[in-house]
């Protein structure tokens, strides 16, 4: 949280160090306040995306995680409050120059009928297209490139609607990184896949953000996930930041029965050394109720 | 190396501009044109004076008899251009419809739009008594302000396909049952008119039709073919194509006017000729198998599909016996129990 401006020590240096504050991340939102019609979701709501960082959002279901992210992609509009990038109000920017600064994979994208995986790659490219720039030899290499990527290059001649469920999220996130941003927000990536599915798009964006110094920022359901591949942890209760940071500083047993309300144990993760939730067994809250 | 996209070609130039074309959309426009002016030639030569093949082109080249001329230039041809120009408005007009609404029956038609656009006529014939030229300035109202009706019903923080097609089809309804009441208070000749009228027919049609109708696709079809990219990324929902850097609700509404407009006046025109603004885009896809709006392949098949059933008409019945709606929509009737039957075995319905 950041401190109050009230008790620093030099109040005339405010304004800039304020400026100077949305600066220093590239992406960030401000005292938003995010609604749908008239139902108020998040008040005077702050979030940092630290850059090039892993940004998990965690929290349980209708704490506006998804509302936050749709926010932050300028999908929804705040009704009070600002989301900046690169120190710009995000909705008086360019919808192509904000394209290619910042990608967005949500949860309700249609695969049109007929599709191919190239074909469907390929319009990532739109924010770096033209009416008289329509495919050039930048594009074909980035679209290869990304296919490669995401290793679905030998499906690119195949239909999108044959493929499973884990490919096919495979292609959307390829088509994604076609439109180049240095800034990617993924909307629940892991929804509807297996386990060895989910795990798959979690190692690839982990690879994502490691090797090419992407900003990563995703909404997860399954707080483990969350825990060990987060480098940079939000959790959301009721539109209100509970606690951010690394998840090794901040996932405790009192934050999750504060976040979920789930009473749990949280021990270290065999694999990664990460926090790992175990929630309490039905017969252990028996006794603790008796 | 292999390309990305297959069947595409791409033209490239120094400079750093590129074109991109489907090579098999490419071929199946040029056939659709090719058809389209086929069927022309043939239904200029079609009539109580048939002209041969040959001498119709060698008329239109300017080398035709007194007699040939007066019958190419003057009756006939002008019927077959607003012919073309109905089928290509109402094609293209239907592919755009069918984008928004992302639904195969999301045409004009479907939509309330040509019913509109009847009220409209109906208003004119039967409580004006209004000339030709006053029908058509009806139509055009009537289509336009339903066009306007759906678009502020369906309007909810942007317009989304189902509820587009959910509301279409209630305004449909409504001006269905104007149409209806409009009818009952007519007398028996203003009935016969309305009647006629709303078959669609496109007898006694001449330059006056042409000129309005051609100036209108000339603003219109470049118009729509430059947001046909931004269009395309719709298809993928509207976060998508937003996040893609499209402003879907501004596309949108320029396209939407768009469509009302070319299908308003192809109403006015001709009016309303039944299910072509809904087969043509379908028909077109399943040629080029190519995702996306199909915009161009959509109009050329529109074109081809009106003259060609206007020749069928004429042909089958006899001159100006049967009007050309009637033809479409034995044509579109088959072609949506076919759509269905295809559909289900797909296991999509």
């Amino acid at each position: 949280m950041t401190p109050e401006p009230a008790d620093a020590p030099d109040m005339s240096a405010n304004p800039e160090s304020d400026s100077k504050r949305s600066t220093v991340n590239r992406l960030s939102a401000e005292n938003v306040t995010l609604a749908y019609d008239q139902r108020v979701i998040a008040e005077q709501l702050s979030v940092e995306i630290p850059d090039n960082s892993f940004t998990v959002i965690v929290g349980p279901n209708a704490c506006g995680k998804s509302t936050l992210l749709r926010a932050l992609s300028r999908m929804l509009r705040p009704s009070q409050g600002r989301v900046l990038l690169d120190g710009q109000v995000i909705q008086s920017m360019p919808a192509k120059k904000v394209a290619r600064t910042l990608g967005l994979l949500p949860q309700s994208s249609i695969a049109p009928d007929g599709i191919t995986v190239g074909d469907l790659v390929g319009r990532g490219r739109y924010p770096h297209q033209g009416i008289l720039r329509q495919w050039s030899v930048e594009d074909e290499r980035v679209v290869q490139e990304s296919m490669a990527r995401t290793g679905v290059a030998e499906l690119a001649d195949r239909y999108v609607d044959e493929l499973s469920g884990g490919q096919r999220q495979r292609v959307w996130i390829a088509m994604a990184l076609a439109q180049q941003t240095p800034l990617l927000l993924l909307d629940e990536p892991t929804t509807y896949l297996d386990i060895q599915h989910q795990i798959d798009v979690l190692d690839l964006c982990a690879e994502l953000h490691e090797e090419q110094g992407r900003t990563l920022v995703a909404v997860l359901h399954d707080l483990n996930h969350a825990a060990r591949y987060a480098t940079h942890l939000i959790a959301l209760r009721s539109g209100r930041v509970v606690a951010e940071g690394a998840p090794n500083d901040i996932v405790t047993a009192g934050l999750v029965e504060e976040v979920f309300g789930l009473r749990c144990q949280v021990i270290e993760d065999p694999e990664t050394g990460t926090p790992l939730v175990v929630p309490a067994a039905r017969r252990a809250k028996l006794t603790t109720a008796s | 190396m292999r390309t990305a996209v297959k069947n595409t070609r791409t033209l490239r130039t120094p400079g750093g501009l590129s074109l991109r074309a489907d090579v098999r959309a490419l071929v199946v426009v040029g056939a659709l044109l090719l058809a389209a002016a086929a069927a022309s030639v043939v239904l200029i030569g079609t009539g109580d004076f048939p002209i041969s093949f040959a001498d119709v082109l060698r008329t239109l080249a300017g080398n035709g008899t007194a007699g040939q001329d007066f019958i190419v230039n003057e009756l006939r041809l002008p019927r077959v251009l607003v012919g073309l120009l109905v089928g290509a408005s109402l094609g293209l007009g239907g592919a755009l419809f069918q984008a928004i609404s992302r639904n195969p029956l999301g045409s004009p038609d479907v939509l309330g739009l040509s019913q509109g656009a009847t009220s409209g006529a109906l208003v004119v014939i039967v409580l004006l008594s209004g000339t030709a030229a006053q029908v058509t300035v009806g139509a055009l109202v009537g289509g336009l302000l339903t066009g306007l009706a759906i678009y502020l019903l369906a309007w909810r923080q942007g317009v989304h396909g189902y509820r587009l097609v959910l509301v279409g089809i209630g305004v449909s309804a409504f001006v269905t049952a104007v149409n209806g009441y409009l009818l009952t208070k007519a007398d028996l000749v203003d009935a016969t008119r309305a009647v006629v009228w709303m078959t669609g027919s496109l007898d006694g049609r001449d330059w006056s039709q042409v000129w309005p109708l051609l100036a209108l696709c000339a603003v219109l079809v470049p118009l729509v073919l430059a947001h046909a990219r931004g269009l395309r990324t719709m298809e993928m929902g509207d976060d998508v194509a937003n996040a893609l850097g499209v402003r879907v609700e501004r596309v949108r509404l320029l396209l939407m006017v768009a469509a009302v407009l070319l299908t308003a006046a192809a109403t006015a025109a001709a009016g309303p000729v039944s299910f072509v603004a809904l087969t043509a885009p379908q028909l077109a896809r399943r040629l080029t198998r190519s995702p996306g709006p199909n915009l161009l392949p959509s109009l050329c098949m529109g074109a081809a599909l009106l003259v060609t059933a206007d020749w069928a008409s004429q042909r089958a019945f006899g001159a100006d016996q049967l009007p050309v709606g009637v033809v479409t929509g034995v044509l579109g009737g088959v072609y949506l129990l076919w759509l269905l039957v295809t559909e289900r075995r797909a296991g999509r319905i």
